[in-house]
């Protein structure tokens, strides 16, 4: 059995339950100061230890995990919603103006990076989760339109194509029906790769104060309020980092696992 | 003294015998051919010289090469031998150069490795043996790069690294493969004029048993890893010993047993047809260039009548193959099935009325289908499509037909071998009884004898349900053996037409008199038995 | 070739305009008038009237990004709304901090990830490649920003190998800038350079399989040979590619590192612009940023050309 997958399936659901859990239950609630408490190293009674207002970093961490979760996943979601149909249209129409259309305007969302578009839209509508969801998300878009439209292509030259198109089935009907479900594996593990992205996006823009605003708590900005501090409570540092390496590792081992159990012949461009 | 001797070569791959006591002998000046259908470990025998092996492979007993056993050279050693002692000519000439650097680079690089001469000698060297393969520094100077060359040339590229310090022994894996049967003729003749000139022994491995015939002196028959047969060509197939051997031959020159043709009325008519290309632009401000594909093509095909269209790779057959098919439109002129034009977005009806058979058993099939869904596809569109029982005794009823079981419906395609998925291919044709069945290629990925149950099968279907099909091949031998009338592709033209036997005996048009005289044909058994009084 | 450049020189500056056009759209939409918003709420409408037009904000919206675009041309980038100062100076002097930075961690990628890929592919399936493949995969999974606070944490407060943040200036010389670039640079480059060596590795392992491997090897070439004379350069046709993406990431990516070593970078100008709405300087820096990766990419498509002879005499 492939071990990427165990390792992977098992960090990701660990991260997962952690975020589900704190729903219901937290050791302490993350939102309470507690001044006397503050700064204290790993310990007992908080297992992560405490930040600068006492607060308990697990229970911090935990319900960070959600931010992460969240904005990274409807990221992917809207790269994937509107990044697939894109590709395959333009796979199916392959050299016509659509084709061009879309890969030009694929060309240009590239030249923005995630956090310049952040940039842009922090500027017009000020900063928030939703405005760094949309960033990640659109960032993302042209990665799926990529892949899928690749994919696709080799796949409109095999013959099983040909003899739907001989059948009379139209493109449309050929792009949902046979191009899909054999581009899925490949979607499934860029799905993962560009999750694990977006969980270091997020970090990225909440660090620099563009991602999720206070209160809601979020691991990148753990990290901003611990650099001041770090010479003297090096935890504060090390706790949220280590949340987002493991998370980040756990989601590329899933993907790999997951690219060499669908198909060991399976290639994704990591990028 | 044999030039090469293997004796006794055992191997396995990842602990799975792959090769089993296999012995066999060049000669210097003699060619020796290994031929055997997939699967035979004919290529592995090749490589196993050249010990370029797959990294899990353990081989035992003895390869002499001049006395020296290659099994007990180290890895340096082999370098020193590769390419100076021992050349290697590949079946691929299409990805078996390098597409970055100037072939000029690729062959002197064999002479340079080996440090055989000084750079500017090598330089003299180089031109030299280009010319002597065919590429003149005229026409092909050293610095063309690959993508700048016709298979044919590329082959003769790989030809030339490979004799370029004059190696001792050739080895030619299945060399001629991947070309058309002119462009085979002209390597198989370099082939042998090397051999000669160079008085080189040449190890060729090659499925096909004409050019065995043609080209070899001695014959070493594989099957399963293991050599069934072996000795001097003629000697071999004037009195074959080895119910494989005979079975090989046999299927070789297999011609199927058609049904008569009922009285001719048109089915499918092509009248003038003509498709371009548009090329690339050469600038950004010229109208760009076409490439007529088929030009002005025009035949008519009979209820019930089995035609077969010849024709070399560019000659514009596949394209005439999707006009027909509806999936390409046409710039001038018509094809009209049943006397209804057909262009790209006729009506699913008119498509119904023909079925197509593609050439790759591997890529003609949803890979995550069973294969009820698989050969109902041609369903699609129908106003009642049969269901329920119906359909279900209709997809059992396909599957016999093309000697499958009912119980392969629920299967995956995976599950068939290369043969088997070819009759789930016909079965998809034939589940709608169509007016018309187009054969693309159809047999010319399979083995021979495999190639020859389908044609029979085709045979046995046409007396069953009178088909009307166009069979498209670039296998002049396949298209005799399987139609009523033969067309002759060349250029986007149709060059020539008539029956098999016309065509075949007496050619009207030069260019299918040179593909007739190109093509390796089998030796006359009887022929060669009287020549063999002894054997 | 000279076709090639041609129409890729074209499409360069159809992006750029398309790019500018958007940037310039997005940047309409947002809320609020300049020219009240620095004057405050209690100025009267002459003064914002006459601000306006000292900005040029009365003309039309075709107007203004025409001569946005003309003056970016011209090297004029327009006045600051908060500093009254022309833009340019303001980024000019950033520029310097920012573009080296990038360049610096994509020499220090490269350098890592070309020897380690290439040495992984060599090993393949054997322990060296396996420790190679897991380093990549942490680095690959760590954020630079938090990889640049630990960096900190141990070279400049612990070890005092190095200052905690500040930029020295180009002024005391290029090895004092250079020294204070290197952390951020290391920060920088480590989880690109494990993802440029993965991109490396599998490039060089798809190569070793094609057929014209084998070809070299029967010439008589040793695995090694037959490495270095015909898989590098053309496994370096996909390298390229992830190349000139990883500038575009080290470049927004330095925007984020700069805050954490306190470089007087454009990560500063722009997040000090944002919080003072000094809209057309997030758009000078927006602009400045997109130019310099469809730049790029533009340089990768021709060095595309020089590896790959097939593209050179495709049109």
């Amino acid at each position: 059995m492939n071990r990427n997958l165990i390792l992977g399936a098992g960090l990701s659901s660990l991260v997962l339950l952690a975020a589900f859990l704190s729903f219901v239950w937290t050791p302490f609630d993350h939102a309470v100061l507690n001044i006397p408490a503050k700064l204290q190293p790993p310990n007992g009674t908080h297992l992560l230890g405490t930040d600068h207002f006492g607060r308990d970093l697990l229970s911090m961490i935990m319900v960070g995990a959600r931010t992460s979760l969240a904005v990274a996943l409807v990221a992917v979601g809207i790269g994937m919603g509107v990044g697939v149909p894109l590709g395959l249209s333009a796979a199916a129409a392959k050299g016509s103006w659509l084709d061009e259309l879309i890969m030009r305007g694929n060309d240009l969302i590239f030249a923005f990076p995630s956090l310049v578009i952040a940039i842009l839209i922090t500027a017009v509508f000020g900063a928030g989760a939703v405005n760094a969801i949309i960033a990640i998300g659109i960032f993302n878009i042209p990665v799926f339109a990529r892949i899928s439209r690749g994919a696709a292509l080799s796949l409109w030259e095999r013959e099983f194509i040909l003899a739907a198109r001989v059948a009379g089935k139209t493109r449309a009907r050929i792009s949902a029906e046979h191009i899909l479900p054999n581009i899925a594996n490949l979607l499934i593990v860029q799905g993962t790769i560009q999750f694990s992205l977006g969980i270091l996006a997020e970090a990225g823009l909440s660090y620099v104060g563009l991602g999720a605003q206070p209160p809601v708590p979020s691991w990148g900005r753990m990290l901003a309020d611990a650099q001041t501090m770090v010479s003297f409570a090096p935890h504060l540092a090390l706790v949220p980092g280590c949340a987002i390496i493991l998370t980040v590792l756990g989601l590329n081992l899933l993907g790999d696992g997951l690219r060499d159990w669908l198909d060991p012949k399976l290639r994704v461009a990591r990028a | 003294m044999s030039l090469l001797n293997i004796q006794n070569l055992s191997m396995t791959i990842a602990g799975t015998p792959v090769l089993r006591d296999v012995s066999l002998t060049v000669e210097p000046g003699g060619i020796t051919a290994v031929t055997g259908e997939s699967g035979s470990g004919k290529s592995m025998t090749a490589l196993s010289v050249m010990q370029l092996l797959p990294d899990l492979a353990r081989a035992t007993g003895q390869i002499t090469l001049d006395g020296t056993d290659i099994l007990d050279q180290s890895e340096a050693q082999l370098c020193g031998l590769r390419g100076q002692s021992i050349g290697m000519v590949f079946q691929e000439p299409m990805t078996a150069l390098n597409p970055v650097k100037t072939i000029g680079d690729q062959v002197m690089e064999t002479i340079l490795i080996h440090r055989a001469m000084p750079r500017a000698k090598a330089h003299l060297r180089t031109c030299e043996v280009l010319e002597r393969v065919g590429l003149p520094q005229d026409r092909f100077p050293l610095s063309r790069f690959p993508h700048e060359l016709s298979g044919g040339q590329r082959q003769r590229v790989v030809i030339a690294m490979a004799i370029a310090l004059r190696p001792r022994l050739l080895i030619a894996d299945e060399p001629t493969t991947a070309l058309d049967v002119t462009t085979q003729a002209q390597i198989l003749d370099l082939l042998k004029s090397l051999v000669r000139d160079y008085d080189m022994g040449l190890l060729i491995i090659t499925h096909d048993l004409a050019v065995v015939a043609d080209l070899a002196d001695q014959i070493v028959v594989m099957k399963q890893g293991e050599v069934v047969e072996t000795g001097s060509v003629k000697g071999v197939l004037a009195n074959m010993q080895h119910p494989y051997t005979r079975m090989l031959f046999a299927a070789s020159g297999h011609q199927a047993d058609l049904p008569a043709a009922p009285a001719p009325t048109p089915l499918l008519e092509v009248r003038q047809a003509t498709r371009d290309y548009q090329l690339p632009r050469t600038s950004l401000f010229a109208q760009p260039g076409h490439h007529r594909a088929v030009d002005s093509v025009g035949f008519t095909l009979n209820r019930g009548e089995r035609l077969g269209l010849v024709g070399e790779s560019g000659c514009g057959k596949s394209t005439l193959t999707r006009a027909i098919l509806g999936l390409e439109p046409l710039q001038s002129g018509e094809i009209l099935l049943d006397g209804t034009p057909i262009s790209p977005n006729m009506a699913t009806d008119l498509r119904r009325k023909m079925q197509v058979v593609f050439q790759d058993p591997f890529g003609s099939f949803n890979p995550r289908h069973r294969v009820a869904r698989l050969i109902t596809e041609p369903f699609h569109g129908m106003e009642n499509p049969p269901r329920g029982q119906e359909r279900l005794n209709l997809i059992s009823q396909v599957l016999e037909d093309v000697g499958l079981k009912p119980e392969d419906a629920d299967k995956y395609i995976h599950q068939f071998s290369g043969g088997q998925r070819q009759r789930i291919a016909i079965a998809r044709a034939l589940i709608t009884r169509p007016e018309l069945i187009i054969f693309d290629e159809a047999v010319s990925a399979l083995d021979v004898s495999v190639r020859a149950r389908i044609l029979d099968l085709l045979a046995d279907l046409c007396r069953a349900y009178a088909l009307t099909y166009l069979f498209i091949s670039h296998d002049l031998s396949v298209v005799r053996s399987v139609s009523d009338r033969v067309l002759v592709m060349k250029g986007g033209q149709i060059v020539e037409d008539g029956p098999p036997a016309q065509v075949f005996t007496n050619p009207q048009h030069d260019y299918t008199k040179s593909l007739i005289a190109a093509a390796p044909v089998l030796p006359d058994i009887d022929t060669l038995k009287r020549s063999q009084p002894h054997a | 070739m000279l076709r090639y450049s041609l129409k890729r020189l074209l499409s360069l500056i159809l992006s750029l305009a398309v790019a500018s056009a958007v940037i310039f759209a997005v940047i309409e939409v947002a809320p609020g008038d300049p020219a009240s918003f620095m004057l405050g709420v209690n100025a009267q409408a002459d003064t914002v009237a006459a601000l306006q037009a000292e900005l040029g904000l009365d003309q039309s919206k075709l107007q203004r990004y025409l001569s946005w675009v003309s003056g970016m041309l011209g090297g004029d980038f327009g006045t600051s709304y908060t500093y009254r100062t022309p833009v340019a100076e303001m980024i000019a002097d950033r520029l310097w901090v920012s573009l080296p930075l990038a360049l610096f961690a994509l020499t220090l990628s490269t350098l890592i990830a070309f020897p380690a890929g290439i040495y992984a592919a060599s090993r393949r399936g054997r322990a060296g490649d396996s420790a190679v493949m897991g380093a990549t995969q942490l680095g690959v999974a760590i954020p630079n920003f938090w990889f640049a606070m630990i960096l900190v944490l141990i070279f400049a407060i612990n070890l005092r190998w190095f200052s905690a943040g500040g930029f020295s200036g180009w002024d005391n010389g290029l090895l004092a800038g250079m020294r204070s670039l290197t952390l951020p640079a290391i920060a920088l480059a480590l989880p690109q350079a494990a993802i440029l060596t993965r991109v490396m590795r599998s490039s060089l392992l798809d190569i070793l399989g094609e057929d014209f491997m084998r070809t070299a090897r029967a010439k008589g070439l040793s695995r090694r040979q037959a490495l270095w004379r015909h898989g590098l350069r053309n496994a370096m046709i996909p390298v390229l590619t992830i190349i000139g993406l990883q500038f575009s990431f080290l470049l927004a990516g330095a925007i984020i590192i700069e805050q954490v070593f306190y470089l007087p970078g454009l990560g500063r100008l722009v997040f000090q612009a944002i919080s003072s709405r000094d809209l057309i300087v997030v758009e000078s820096v927006v602009m400045l940023l997109v130019f310099a990766v469809i730049t790029v990419n533009f340089a990768v498509d021709l060095a595309y050309a020089a590896v790959d002879p097939r593209l050179r005499s495709r049109t």
